[in-house]
């Protein structure tokens, strides 16, 4: 018995979660339990109560809107890799995916638990800032939406009160046609990210019409780089261009951990930025 | 006092009912609770990948999962791979591979195999080493574990 004694709960319906979450103290709520339960049973993490939300209704659905599509946040990793919307729409999230843990974790771990547990080097809150994604929260006050931009408020903290829960998360699709690429580098394959790159690129007659690229890994939190993307847009899609660019995502400060130092970090941004920009417009120019 | 629950489970087609306490991992409740040592336990935080069974068809840490959260689930470990006292194909492939020394991430390696190769019948070598990826051999037989992931599929697909 390795977790330290909790209470464990299991509503069926939102309602009674948000119910629960206001009504008791010191919670933790169980999605996948990719992260959380090693936090359990290494003891890091010994909550009063644990709230499962694997039994509650209406979170684990993938839907299509009028602009793209809404993930349930307890929809599994693996349940995505599977799901032709997003295969045809939103590759690059596929392509992610294939970083997120291993397929044995995948399995289990959502992407509500990888949203919200934030970690600065998980890949899925950087696709969410590639689609500019808004993300739904109940509480006790009924729903709010969060854009992705305001999510991370600081390392492993996203912009959630003690007694709010993310349900659910939007997605805009990209109508010009563009090319993506998910780039990472890490010790070992499935191991945390030391930096991870994403790339959208909408290229026209050689020249970049729209650019989102999002970092993880290199900062506490995970971000959109507004400076690459300005310097790209309206130039040609060239080395030179993606050199350009790969300097500039280079000079943001990295962070220094037991493992890294944060000059790597910032060196692994350039050249994941290059590469991932690189790939990104040969399948710009493919026309996939 | 203690916060338990009645569940209700399948373990290799047997069912398998009990009072457990809400912090017990599957994998506990395997090993301690249904007599079932085969899955073994190593890092208990979901990396070593020792303690991956089935369920409901599909590979996961045992160690990352409550046992509560199993019930009313349909969960095979390594004890249940063999039919009728014939090896699973992935389990004849490690013997013949040599796809084991000390035998402690066995059960995880196969049973992982197994799961891959059930939705992945053609896997390359690139395929088998990145199915791996999530368990850890200390002995550190990668060789033969991949040669023996590579001949399994080859006879699951049904030769070729």
């Amino acid at each position: 018995m390795k977790p330290a004694p909790f209470t464990y709960h299991d509503p069926t319906t939102i309602d009674e979660l948000v119910g629960l979450m206001g009504s008791l103290e010191d919670v933790k709520l169980l999605a996948g339990g990719q992260s959380l339960m090693p936090m359990l049973n290494l003891r890091l993490a010994q909550p009063d109560h644990l709230i499962d939300l694997n039994t509650v209704a209406g979170l684990s659905a993938v839907d299509p809107t009028d602009v793209g599509l809404h993930i349930g946040a307890m929809v599994r990793q693996a349940d995505l890799m599977k799901n032709d919307a997003i295969l045809t729409n939103m590759p690059i999230m596929i392509e992610a995916l294939h970083w997120v843990g291993h397929f044995q974790t995948r399995t289990r771990g959502t992407i509500g638990g990888s949203m919200s547990h934030l970690d600065p080097a998980a890949e899925l809150p950087a696709v969410a800032l590639l689609y500019d994604a808004e993300l739904t929260v109940n509480g006790p006050e009924g729903s709010r939406a969060v854009p992705m931009r305001e999510w991370p408020i600081a390392y492993m903290m996203p912009n959630l009160a003690e007694d709010e829960v993310l349900t659910g998360i939007d997605f805009r699709y990209w109508n010009e046609p563009h090319g993506y690429a998910f780039e990472e580098f890490a010790r070992r394959y499935g191991d945390f990210a030391m930096v991870a790159v994403g790339a959208l690129l909408a290229v026209e007659d050689g020249v970049i019409r729209r650019a989102a690229v999002a970092i993880a890994g290199n900062q506490p939190t995970p971000q959109r780089l507004d400076d690459v993307e300005a310097a790209l847009v309206g130039q040609a899609a060239s080395g030179e261009t993606f050199q350009n660019a790969a300097e500039l995502a280079s000079q943001i400060e990295g962070m220094s951990d037991s493992y890294t130092d944060g000059r790597y970090r910032q060196r692994l941004a350039g050249v994941m930025t290059k590469r991932a920009l690189t790939r990104a417009a040969a399948r710009a120019e493919g026309g996939s | 006092m203690a916060d338990t629950r009645r569940i209700n489970l399948t373990v290799n087609g047997e069912s398998h009912e009990g009072e457990v306490e809400t912090r017990m991992h599957l994998a506990d409740f395997l090993r301690q609770s249904a007599g079932l040592t085969g899955t073994h336990l190593g890092c208990e935080h979901g990396v070593c990948g020792a303690c991956t069974v089935l369920v409901d068809g599909e590979a996961v840490r045992a160690c990352l999962m409550l046992a509560v959260q199993a019930n009313e689930t349909s969960v095979t470990t390594i004890e249940g791979l063999a039919e009728d006292g014939e090896l699973h194909p992935v389990q004849r492939a490690f013997q013949e591979q040599h796809g084991l020394q000390c035998g402690f991430c066995t059960p995880g390696m196969v049973m992982s195999l197994a799961a891959y190769i059930d939705e992945n019948p053609s896997p390359d070598e690139r395929d088998i080493r990145e199915a791996i990826s999530g368990n850890i051999c200390r002995c550190t037989g990668y060789q033969g574990i991949v040669a023996a992931g590579l001949q399994a599929a080859v006879e699951i697909r049904g030769g070729g």
